[in-house]
């Protein structure tokens, strides 16, 4: 069994599939890394560094963004990733309720 | 592909069941007692609809259940149907029966008042559910088109593995489905925040991309109504132990069950009539018991849910097949799910291999297999209200 899942050519992170201790390398088609903290298995390891206000990319879209500088390695949730999503708690106007939408609806299939 | 047969049963109405209930449905809370009496005497056909609601309502929660009852009184999954009124209450009986009626089924109706109590309404109730559950009796399944199917695709109690293996499964499902001619239908608005770019680049039409980015900004604009952080429920505690750190993370790996080119052809209210093939996005709230409601009134005739953690949710009328990519919970929640695709995970199976094996066993299921769910007896059902109770 592969130790981590990386999904789309664009991610930043890894899903662990398995726990990982500390130390561990993965070579991953994405990258070539150390584990520098445990990861419970299902959590996200970041595959570069990630800077406070960078996007966290998974799946090949942002799930999120960095609340604070994330090394290779490391482990990426809650603690260091904040959604941008349905945050009432932001305040009328503090972000933008438009969701990101790439393109426009195409006509047609 | 040769497509495999389905035996279902054909209604007057031109639409197609794969169960063949007797619905016993209280207008009211205040019914909903003898109702599920009414229906435990007429085994296995008898389906109660026991609800919180029916009285007590204003206008959109009114309307939400009376569209609700009366959508599940003419669905195809329903072959005659009971009313139990009490007699005092808003929700119309005649109404619903009228549904039941329109759709070809026989409908009858009982009020508590009328009958004179609880004894002699339960009494007269069984008499006439005997009666329309041993016409039920007689009607026999036949080879029906999959272009008739409508899929309800749907996650409970999601974790890593939900995104990873179970939903891109029930998607290939959901797309092989579609090609066919059918249709799936997705719910849970929360869940598609941050993913909606990827539905509406599917669009049918500019309106119908408009209207799926009108309805997803319309539950954020609540939070912020709220001046609450949707994060103290989505993705839920559960959900963030399992390794989901934001909603955005959740609902990408929730959209993959819609499939991966079906094309998002409507978007309807909630238990709204599903009309359109392809992919239909349903107005439904996260919480997995009034998703699955709404879904299956809108005309979705079988379910397919998909789960890492493990949950027991099923419904009334409609089989609710469980799926998990989860090795553990595979095991230590056997008795509630069907089939484990868990083997995608560590190498012991493919996607498509799995993939096949759901749609064999969506088809099965179709064709009269029990799920899990239906053995078990969970016929869980909550009609979603949107305001306080008068």
């Amino acid at each position: 069994m592969k130790p981590a899942i990386v999904i789309s050519s664009r991610d930043n992170v890894a899903t662990a599939l398995d726990a990982l201790d500390a130390g561990r390398v993965l070579d991953l088609d994405a990258a070539k890394l150390t584990v520098v903290e445990p990861i419970p298995r299902g959590h996200k390891i970041a595959l570069r560094a990630i800077r406070a206000g960078q996007e966290v990319i998974k799946y090949g879209s942002a799930i999120g963004t960095a609340t604070a500088d994330i090394a290779p390695g490391a482990h990426v949730h809650t603690h260091n990733v904040a959604s941008d999503r349905g945050r009432g708690d932001r305040g009328e106007g503090a972000h933008g309720i438009a969701p990101r939408l790439a393109e426009p609806p195409e006509e047609g299939t | 592909m040769s497509q495999p047969s389905v035996l279902g049963y054909r209604r007057p109405d031109g639409r197609v069941g794969v169960r063949n209930h007797l619905l016993v449905v209280p207008t009211v809370i205040c019914a909903s007692v003898v109702a599920e009496r009414v229906a435990a005497a007429v085994p296995p056909r008898g389906a109660a609809l026991p609800h919180l609601a029916g009285c007590g309502q204003l206008g959109p929660d009114m309307y939400l259940t009376h569209e609700t009852l009366a959508a599940y009184c003419g669905h195809p999954n329903v072959g005659a149907v009971l009313v139990i009124a009490l007699g005092c209450e808003q929700v119309v009986a005649q109404y619903l029966a009228d549904s039941a009626r329109r759709a070809g089924k026989p409908a009858e109706i009982i009020a508590i008042q009328s009958e004179g109590g609880t004894v002699r309404a339960t009494a007269r109730g069984i008499e006439v559910a005997t009666r329309l559950a041993a016409a039920l009796d007689r009607d026999e399944r036949a080879s029906i088109d999959l272009a008739s199917l409508i899929l309800c695709v749907k996650c409970g109690g999601s974790d890593y593995t939900s995104g990873l293996a179970a939903n891109p499964a029930l998607g290939r499902v959901a797309d092989r489905l579609v090609d066919a001619g059918g249709t799936a239908v997705l719910g849970e608005i929360a869940e598609i925040m941050g993913a909606e770019h990827l539905l509406a680049a599917r669009a049918t039409s500019p309106d119908t991309g408009a209207r799926l980015i009108q309805i997803i900004s319309r539950v954020e604009g609540e939070a912020r109504a709220l001046g609450l952080d949707i994060r103290g429920t989505q993705p839920s505690p559960g959900n963030i132990r399992g390794g989901l750190t934001t909603i955005e993370e959740k609902s990408l790996g929730a959209t993959h069950k819609g499939g991966e080119h079906t094309p998002l052809s409507d978007v309807v209210p909630y238990s709204g009539r599903i009309t359109r093939r392809g992919l239909t996005v349903m107005d439904t709230p996260g919480l997995d018991v009034e998703s699955v409601t709404g879904m299956v009134g809108g005309g979705a005739q079988v379910v397919v849910f998909t789960t890492g953690l493990g949950t027991p949710t099923g419904n009334p009328i409609a089989p609710v097949i469980k799926i998990t990519g989860n090795a553990r919970t595979a095991v230590s929640m056997a008795d509630n799910l069907d089939l484990d695709v868990s083997g995608i995970l560590d190498d012991r199976e493919t996607l498509d291999a799995a993939a096949d094996r759901l749609f064999t066993e969506v088809i099965d299921v179709c064709s009269g297999k029990l799920t899990a769910a239906e053995r078990l007896g969970h016929k869980e059902f909550a009609i979603h209200r949107r305001n306080p109770t008068i």
